[in-house]
């Protein structure tokens, strides 16, 4: 192969960026398409707009569950309100919440918006920290002068 | 008082570690052993320092001293002595500690090793003291876990009770161990920039040090890794072993950086090449560490499993992370083009193989990386808030690594210098072939059939028959009597065992999580008592739920009983929900069925009421097939990793330095 370099040093280095082009372009390629469809964005409820946040597609819905809004169905069904004191969605889940989920904390919610621009989740997180507020919850209520410490309750 | 002694031992580390520090520049400077025994002296003081302080730690957490700002706040005199024990890491401060512990002890054995040379050894000490100082001040001025409470309360505030759990106890001093061990590959690294040359002899025996090191952290960390993620599979309930969560990625990152290390360090051991390599990675590896610690600790990112989280701190710590490997990098940078290793090298060969497993591991890293902090880019440039869940990573750094398993057995079976290709071929053959059955079967056995879990099937028992392939190959198993087989099975030295075990293990832990992922089964119901839920081939009877006491808890506790629907032996589980008073929290405790490799897992949900009225509790119940084999695979994976590193013990005589580990 006569147009390979002549020099081992040198076609080494080929050999090196010929192993190493299609694994790197894999990578990059895989990422780049991966980012596009499935990184999940954070809402309040109040920013949760219909073209920002379409029916359908995978969210994450965050805020503070309103006192006294949850309601137990059969089957393990639970439906509750998701506030951020500005607009408040409804939220059905089914299956077990977290034990740190309690009404007028904060809690996230991932799942998609119904037409009815009802939220259907299929998880609600929970982390183990016992002061268990979202980062981005908190943020949010800050960001709309909502935020009070931990533990009290929001007002209603 | 002794809480004092405490407190007094971590400063008089930090001072000792800065000695040390000091000793070991002054001693390299003049090239004096005298000070370079002082400064060696000063590593082993700092190292017995901090045991000290820890020690003192403990015992506080034993007798319940609540004067103790950080006993108050993590413990109860109700809890049990090993919780109370294992409270002192469970907190920001404790865990801040054991870190310490752990790079000085490291340290320490480091300074005790023999048949190092003397500016290698010292550079490296000299580094290793640096690092101390830094996490040691860290500690000392803010976080100190001897602050005392005036008043001192009656009653502390308990630790959260989830991380009240064996697995959790141990996991911590594992993940550390891994971490921190890291550490003093980061300082051979740096003191080998520094001491380096382009000599022909100079990598290879820097090699030999780094790899031990490599290995044996590497080995912690995948137990303090599975030991995590078993804990957070059985402990929170969820059904789900590994999340994809930020904290999860922090330890998951050192230790794809340690894999890599500890494979590119062979080769510079063998043929003296990819020094500059080896040496990057193994300040990544390290950096890594410290980026894990950042991101659990800062709150940065949002996760499940944050802990102890501070943002303050944290953004010390990036400080901490920031100067050191801001200085390592930069040392890198302009030592590295003067630090030609040589040996050059045909692309088909061993060390051509473990080159492509460098790069296959490298870019499965970046892709985690850039999922981790991809939150973190776009909320600073945009505003946007964002995660980057499971189906990010199913989609980039499972198909990376799914070539990379393709690939995987031809490495061992390579020669160095020189492969034969075409030879190894024929060789794996039969795997192949026994490969392609086992997809085959798999796509047959399960309902519902799915390709690509068959394909991913296949692959894990590619890796495990490739791996024996190796073993077969060396023994020459039918190719003579099986007594020669034998005899050469015993005389293959222990490291070959090691990565045969290493690669199986892999391959044990794909298919347990390539068959949990793809065919576990979830059902859910609210079930009165004698009532059932069925879960594929399972269904589970609620038999009855009592009230229970424990030492800092009550609970409810279920009794279930799990049977195959179409008959076999039934069995009863017990799943509880535990409400534990001194925090006001409620935990679940999962009940589990070992059927051979599946795991049934019970939940015990919140108590309601059936249409009639009488009291029933929501039942969540998973079938998880060939669980069993996601925690075996990365203890047999650990395993191979200590043969490994047995076998070095042999021929390095680092026997007691390592027992001291």
């Amino acid at each position: 192969m006569s147009w390979l370099p002549k020099s081992p040093k040198a076609r080494r280095r080929l050999w090196v960026v010929a192993a190493v082009t299609p694994v790197l372009a894999l990578a990059v390629g895989l990422s780049l398409y991966a980012m596009r469809d499935s990184v999940t964005f954070f809402f309040s409820p109040s920013e949760a707009t219909a073209d920002k946040a379409p029916a359908g597609r995978v969210v994450r819905l965050g805020g503070l569950v309103e006192a006294g809004s949850v309601a137990r169905g059969a089957d393990g069904e639970v439906a509750f309100a998701v506030t951020d004191n500005v607009a408040t969605t409804r939220v059905v889940y089914q299956g077990d919440l977290p034990d740190l989920f309690r009404e007028g904390q904060g809690v996230v919610a991932q799942g998609a918006f119904l037409p009815d621009r009802s939220f259907r989740a299929t998880q609600v997180l929970a982390k183990h920290d016992e002061n268990y507020m979202p980062r981005e919850v908190a943020d949010r209520l800050k960001a709309k002068g909502e935020w009070r410490p931990e533990g009290e309750a929001p007002r209603s | 008082m002794i809480v004092e002694l405490g407190a007094f031992a971590l400063v008089l580390a930090l001072v000792l570690s800065a000695l040390q520090t000091a000793m070991a520049v002054a001693g390299r400077m003049r090239r004096s052993p005298v000070l370079a025994g002082a400064a060696e002296g000063a590593a082993i003081a700092a190292a017995l320092a901090v045991a000290v302080a820890f020690g003192v730690l403990i015992l506080a957490f034993a007798v319940s001293d609540f004067s103790v700002a950080n006993v108050a706040a993590n413990s109860h005199t109700d809890k049990p002595m090993l919780y109370k024990v294992a409270a002192a890491w469970g907190s920001h401060e404790g865990s801040l500690v054991l870190w310490c512990l752990v790079l000085t002890v490291f340290g320490a054995v480091l300074a005790r090793a023999r048949n190092l040379s003397f500016g290698l050894k010292i550079s490296a000490v000299g580094t290793q003291g640096m690092l101390g100082v830094l996490f040691l001040a860290f500690a000392v001025f803010t976080s100190n876990p001897f602050e005392r409470l005036n008043p001192a309360p009656f009653q502390g505030a308990s630790l959260n009770p989830l991380l009240q759990d064996p697995a959790l106890a141990f996991h911590p001093p594992m993940l550390y161990a891994g971490y921190v061990g890291f550490s003093v590959c980061f300082s051979l690294a740096v003191a080998a920039l520094i001491e380096g040359r382009a000599n022909a002899s100079f990598w290879p025996a820097w090699g030999r040090w780094v790899r031990p090191w490599a290995l044996a952290s590497w080995s912690l960390l995948t137990v303090g890794i599975t030991m995590g993620a078993f804990w957070a599979y059985y402990e929170l309930g969820w059904g789900g072993w590994w999340f994809w969560d930020p904290v999860e990625n922090a330890s998951f990152m050192p230790w794809l950086a340690g894999a890599a290390l500890l494979h590119s360090a062979v080769v510079t051991e063998r043929r003296g090449a990819l020094a500059g390599w080896t040496t990057f990675l193994a300040l990544l590896a390290f950096t890594f560490s410290m980026l894990g610690a950042f991101l659990v600790r800062s709150g940065v990112l949002t996760s499940v499993h944050a802990f102890a989280v501070d943002p303050e701190r944290g953004m010390m710590l990036l400080a901490v992370l920031g100067v050191t490997a801001g200085a390592a990098f930069a040392l890198f940078a302009w030592r590295s083009p003067q630090l030609r290793g040589g040996g050059q090298f045909a692309p088909v060969s061993r060390e051509g193989a473990l080159v492509l497993n460098n790069l296959f591991l490298t870019a499965a890293c970046a892709t985690v990386l850039l999922g981790t902090l991809y939150p973190l880019i776009l909320e600073a440039a945009s505003g946007a808030t964002i995660s980057v869940g499971p189906p990010y990573f199913a989609l980039t750094f499972v198909p990376l690594m799914a070539v990379a398993f393709l690939i995987l057995p031809a490495g061992p079976l390579l020669a160095w210098k020189r492969g034969d290709l075409k030879g190894v071929g024929q060789r794996l053959a039969v795997a192949a072939g026994l490969a392609i059955l086992v997809a085959l079967a798999g796509w047959m056995a399960f309902e519902p059939r799915k390709a690509l879990s068959a394909a991913g099937i296949g692959l894990g028992g590619w890796l495990v028959l490739g791996s024996l392939a190796e073993v077969a190959e060396r023994i020459r198993l039918f190719r003579t009597g099986p007594a020669e087989s034998l005899r050469r099975a015993r005389s293959l030295p222990l490291g070959s065992w090691g990565t045969v075990l290493a690669h199986a293990g892999l391959g044990v832990f794909v298919l347990g999580a390539v068959v949990e992922t793809g065919y576990r089964v979830e059902a859910a119901r609210t079930v009165a008592v004698g009532e059932t839920v069925t879960a594929g081939r399972y269904s589970v009877r609620l038999d009855g739920v009592r009230i229970v006491e424990g030492p800092n808890y009550l609970s409810e506790r279920g009794d279930l009983t799990v049977s195959l629907r179409d008959g076999g032996a039934a069995r009863v589980v017990t799943a509880e929900r535990r409400f534990f008073p001194a925090g006001g929290q409620t935990t679940t405790e999962v009940g589990l069925d070992f059927r051979g490799l599946d795991d049934v897992y019970v939940v015990l949900g919140e108590r309601g009421q059936t249409a009639a009225g009488a009291p029933a509790w929501s039942v969540r119940v998973w079938w998880n097939p060939w669980a069993r084999l996601i925690f075996l695979g990365p203890f047999i994976m650990a395993f191979g990793g200590v043969l490994s590193l047995l076998d070095r013990r042999l021929r390095l005589g680092l026997g007691k330095r390592k027992a001291a580990t």
